[in-house]
């Protein structure tokens, strides 16, 4: 490995700090990504399947996960977490994520004060595993030009005078996060800026020390030499010293460790971060210094005196060829005043010369010559797919099925009495609409439903049977007023048919017809209708269609399934409604003597 | 955040609560008390359950977070002869010891006032083990030894064993290695015993989120076992999930630390109601140099660079920091604070006194917004500040740093206070060098 991230690298944000994400978006559109940095985002209470940001002047949907591992299935490419949870969670969510096989190349855990002990489970964990490990307690890393972590280097403003929107040649580690915008902001005023930069982390057990990141810059290509600023206590420098010394690091090394006011005070003050304070003499940052001073590091006198060691090494590498001048590249500004949008719109587009569908213009689907059916239709606007012609045509079979049932059931009737009563079009279909619910045209949701929930339980059919009687509710889509076994309904018989011809499995109407098999040996009318039939087959069709059973449950839970019924028999419905004005009918007055009239005289209270 | 000593007092009581969970076939008889003088022992031995106190010979020392009492003569276990100590003998002493100033052979010197007292167990010294448990690097490290008491670290590398557990050490293994490492000095009828003790030790030093617990010496007398001494640290960072189990443990200030003054407790009580971050420690009252500094590495080079630069750090008055995003009002308060203490005392030799307010690039605190703060401070310290002669130093960067830096020029400008003001074109820690060269 060398460089730690590209510009196609992509991280799931556990927690949804807007402000934080919405600063990695902008600075991914200020550097031009391609993709957004953040792939999806992890929130364990959010209700919310998405959430919404500004990419530059538009907005983009990041998608909300309740679990991490549902966000790395989901994002298969985002191989970086960053942790954000706090220090009570942070722990457990970094071991999931380290079990996720195969997945998370790196993780960053910026809670500060983890129970020392889980820190240190946790970093093992990480190095067994393979997992780079930045932090805990720390804002981060960047890869100027490609991706950046959450808040570090500070408001976009900052990030582009410190030159941190594109690759220098500095490969910068510190274990202070704010003394690293501080860092930043001088290697871009006394050198060229940073091509990698890592805040280790303040807490005493940190994940990945400084020799772990030194090794990785002086791997990679990009970095010309290092900059190291060390803090009192701790013996990692040393580590440093040892590679400098064997010649494990061969690019120049400016190092300076912080604290040496500490050796004025014998004990009691803690200068700076959990991890800083000196147990032995060698803990101090002023042997510290001597000793990467006589190693070889460019030391400076002091802290005030840094910018001059950079820039000296700067210009010497200049001099030798080593680094060469940068063409500043053009940065995208962000507008300065952006507004959030109230409605969004996944499924079609007007804005260009052509309206479409689901990325189609209409005049590529509307034509017969195009191939396009309206099931076809169908699955752009409702699905955001385009299905193969086996789904597309079962979805216009189904329509057809259930565009009329005659003009008694309550939907038709009502329809009729509307009409009659001389209201136009729209208000006629509309009272036939709203009568579709759970007693009218419910039972293909229904029967959905519960089929699919038996089966995904692993219910066996005299198990569901059972549980339905249990709940006290009865079978949706079983059970037919006039068919039977002897006289099947030929409606069925079609779909099933067509099913069992075109649809590459149809797992749930083989539990269905079981169902049937036991319902039937009952009573001989107790068969699987036609609701039944097209809610269970909607579902293999799904099924067949690759979606999860979640998506599936989606789709049911928001009235899907319904949608077939109110579209289809929308048809009849106009039919009826046509019916009544070509006829004339006059307004209709339901007779008193079919009403049986019991009306007592109210008593007072 | 880190790693605290506590008193030995609440140590043993934390061993006495999950004694029977974690210690099965030992007996530990807790009898220990906590007090701050005589009189307090002398009402403690008239309580219930503490009649011991007047029936059995007794044992006093400081419980005060230091050790090596022995050898700083600072344990009474005998009058004329070892385990003669009554009550009356325990009180007088400890009534003596808090009447002056005590010093340490280590040099640090301060009032006694927290005791421990217990009954006086007799034994012999080849009963006497020793045992600790730390964190080394990365690995858990125990030590045990045959031998307990002060000789044990003398020819320490001789006398102690080692037993490096690592973090993620199976408990089986651990078990295993703790066996191969005991020390061959215990005689041959505690071995067993001591192995057990030393498995289950170490077990409850890592459930408990020990970060240090030594017990020295450890008396093994059958299956009694005896904490004559020990010395705890805990990881306070673990304390959210240790509520029950550390029994309301409190971590006392080290002996010979003053106690924190007025304000700087104002300040740590402001610091844990706020979400943001308020530190400060007064280090010379009569300093020359007030710090404020926002960001814990920028306090630091801050702190750093004036000592560097001073060649020694008697003019440094304070050290601190705020950073974290405080509110204006934070700021107010925590700026109110530093002004009011620097506005004490004139410089001894009347050289202006000089106020650092530095910081680093700020990541998301607005600058303008804690400046105010700043400002509003100023606005009541203006006249005192002018009385004693005061330049102030600004540097700082970050969101509206700009409007910062003007507003707080302006402020000064009006009030008539000496200003300079530098922006992130400056190098962070480069107006000490200006205000010390002035």
């Amino acid at each position: 490995m060398s460089a730690l991230f590209n510009k196609e690298t992509q991280a799931i944000f556990w927690n949804l700090n807007t402000s934080a994400i919405q600063r990695m978006l902008d600075y991914d559109y200020t550097i031009n990504r391609s993709t957004p940095s953040v792939a999806a985002i992890v929130a364990p209470t959010s209700n919310n399947k998405f959430e919404k940001f500004f990419y530059g002047p538009d907005e983009i949907m990041v998608p909300i996960f309740r679990n991490t591992i549902d966000a790395a299935i989901a994002c298969p490419n985002a191989d970086v977490l960053l942790n954000f949870a706090s220090f009570r969670t942070a722990y457990d969510v970094t071991m999931e994520a380290i079990s996720i096989k195969e997945h998370f190349r790196m993780i960053m855990v910026t809670a500060e004060g983890i129970p020392e002990r889980l820190a240190r489970k946790m970093n093992q964990a990480g190095r067994d595993a393979g997992v780079l490990i930045i932090g805990p307690a720390t804002v981060g890393g960047i890869a100027p030009g490609a991706f950046k972590i959450a808040n570090i280097g500070g408001t976009i403003e900052n990030i582009i005078a410190s030159k941190l929107h594109r690759a220098g040649s500095c490969g910068l580690v510190t274990r202070s996060g704010g003394l690293f915008n501080e860092l930043g902001n001088i290697i871009s005023m006394h050198a060229d800026g940073i091509a990698e930069g890592i805040a280790i982390g303040g807490d005493r057990f940190v994940g990945s020390v400084f020799i772990d990141n030194l090794l990785r810059m002086e791997d990679n290509p990009a970095v010309k030499y290092l900059v190291l600023l060390g803090e009192v206590g701790g013996l990692e420098e040393y580590k440093v010293i040892e590679a400098v010394k064997s010649g494990r690091i061969k690019k120049p090394i400016i190092a300076w460790c912080i604290g040496t006011i500490a050796k004025y005070f014998s004990s009691g003050v803690q200068f700076g971060h959990a991890g800083a304070s000196a147990n032995a003499d060698a803990e101090t940052a002023g042997a510290k210094n001597k000793a990467m001073a006589e190693a070889g590091f460019y030391v400076p006198a002091n802290f005030n005196d840094l910018p001059h060691t950079i820039a000296k090494v700067y210009a010497m590498l200049c001099e030798q060829g080593i680094i060469e001048k940068i063409v500043e590249p053009e940065v995208k500004a962000i507008p300065k005043v952006r507004r959030s949008k109230e409605f969004i719109c996944t499924i079609s587009d007007d804005r260009g010369d052509e309206a479409m569908y689901a990325g189609y213009p209409i005049s590529s689907l509307a034509t017969p010559e195009t191939g396009f059916g309206i099931g076809d239709v169908i699955a752009l606007l409702w699905f955001k797919k385009r299905y193969p012609k086996w789904a597309s045509d079962y979805i216009e079979t189904v329509l057809k099925t259930v565009a009329d049932h005659g003009p008694a059931v309550s939907g038709a009737h009502n329809a009729k009495v509307t009409a009659r009563a001389g209201k136009d079009m729209v208000s006629a279909l509309v009272s036939g609409l709203l009568t579709i619910g759970p007693r009218f045209g419910g039972a293909i949701d229904d029967a959905a439903r519960y089929f699919k929930y038996a089966n995904d339980h692993n219910m066996s059919p005299d198990a569901f049977l059972d549980y339905m009687k249990k709940e006290g509710k009865t079978i949706s889509g079983i059970g037919h007023r006039i068919k039977s076994v002897r006289n099947p309904d030929l409606r069925v018989s079609g779909l099933k048919k067509y099913a069992k011809e075109h649809f590459p499995q149809t797992s749930l109407l083989e539990y269905a017809l079981e169902v049937e098999q036991i319902t039937t040996s009952k009573k001989d009318n107790l068969i699987l209708n036609v609701d039944g039939t097209i809610g269970v087959l909607m579902v293999d069709m799904w099924r067949s269609l690759g979606y999860s059973e979640d998506e599936i449950d989606g789709f049911i839970d928001a009235g899907a399934l319904n949608a077939f019924f109110v579209l289809g028999r929308s048809i009849g419905f106009i039919g009826h409604i046509l019916d009544e004005k070509r006829l004339g009918m006059p307004m209709y007055r339901h007779p008193t003597d079919d009403i049986l009239y019991n009306v007592d005289c109210a008593s007072e209270i | 955040m880190a790693q605290r000593a506590i008193r030995e007092y609440d140590g043993k009581a934390i061993f006495s609560k999950h004694w029977e969970k974690y210690f099965s076939g030992f007996h530990y008889g807790f009898r220990s008390v906590s007090v701050s003088s005589g009189n307090e022992l002398r009402a403690k031995a008239n309580e219930h359950g503490f009649e011991w106190l007047k029936q059995v010979p007794l044992v006093a020392k400081p419980d005060m977070l230091f050790g090596k009492r022995g050898k700083n003569n600072l344990v009474l276990y005998k009058v004329q002869k070892a385990g003669d100590v009554t009550l009356e003998d325990a009180i007088s002493w400890i009534d003596e010891r808090i009447s002056r100033k005590t010093i340490l052979l280590s040099g640090q010197k301060g009032m006694l006032n927290n005791f421990i007292v217990e009954p006086f167990t007799p034994h012999r010294e080849d009963q006497e083990y020793y045992i600790s448990a730390t964190t080394v690097g990365e690995d858990d490290v125990l030590y045990l030894s045959a031998e307990g008491g002060m000789e044990v670290e003398e020819g320490w590398e001789q006398k102690v064993n080692e037993v490096v557990i690592p973090i993620m050490m199976a408990d089986a293994d651990i078990s295993h290695l703790i066996r191969a490492n005991v020390p061959e000095g215990i005689p041959s009828e505690n071995k067993e015993r001591f192995i057990t003790f030393a498995e289950q030790f170490y077990t409850f030093y890592r459930d408990w989120n020990f970060a240090y617990l030594e017990i020295n010496p450890i008396v093994m007398i059958g299956n009694d076992m005896h904490i004559l001494d020990m010395v705890a640290r805990l990881d306070d960072t673990a304390g959210f999930m240790m509520k029950d189990g550390w029994c309301g443990v409190e971590f006392p200030t080290a002996f010979g630390m003053e106690d924190q003054s007025a304000e700087e407790k104002a300040i740590a009580d402001a610091d844990a109601k706020s979400g943001a971050s308020l530190k400060l420690t007064v280090l010379n009252p009569m300093g020359r140099i007030w710090t404020m500094v926002a960001g814990g590495g920028a306090s630091v080079v801050y702190a750093d660079t004036i000592a560097d630069m001073c060649g020694n750090v008697s003019d440094l008055a304070n050290y601190g920091e705020y950073s974290g995003g405080p509110t204006t009002d934070e700021t107010r308060f925590y700026a109110e604070t530093v002004l009011d203490l620097m506005t004490r005392h004139k410089d001894p030799k009347g050289r202006d006194k000089i106020l650092i307010i530095g910081g680093a690039i700020a990541n998301f605190t607005d600058v303008a917004k804690t400046f105010t703060g700043i400002i509003q401070a100023f606005e009541v310290y203006a006249e005192k500040m002018k009385a004693i002669g005061t330049r102030i130093y600004v540097r700082r960067g970050g969101p509206n740093y700009e409007k910062g830096l003007k507003d707080i020029k302006d402020a000064a400008d009006r009030l008539g206070l000496y200003i300079e003001v530098y922006g992130p074109q400056t190098h962070v820690t480069d107006i000490v060098r200006m205000a010390l060269e002035h």
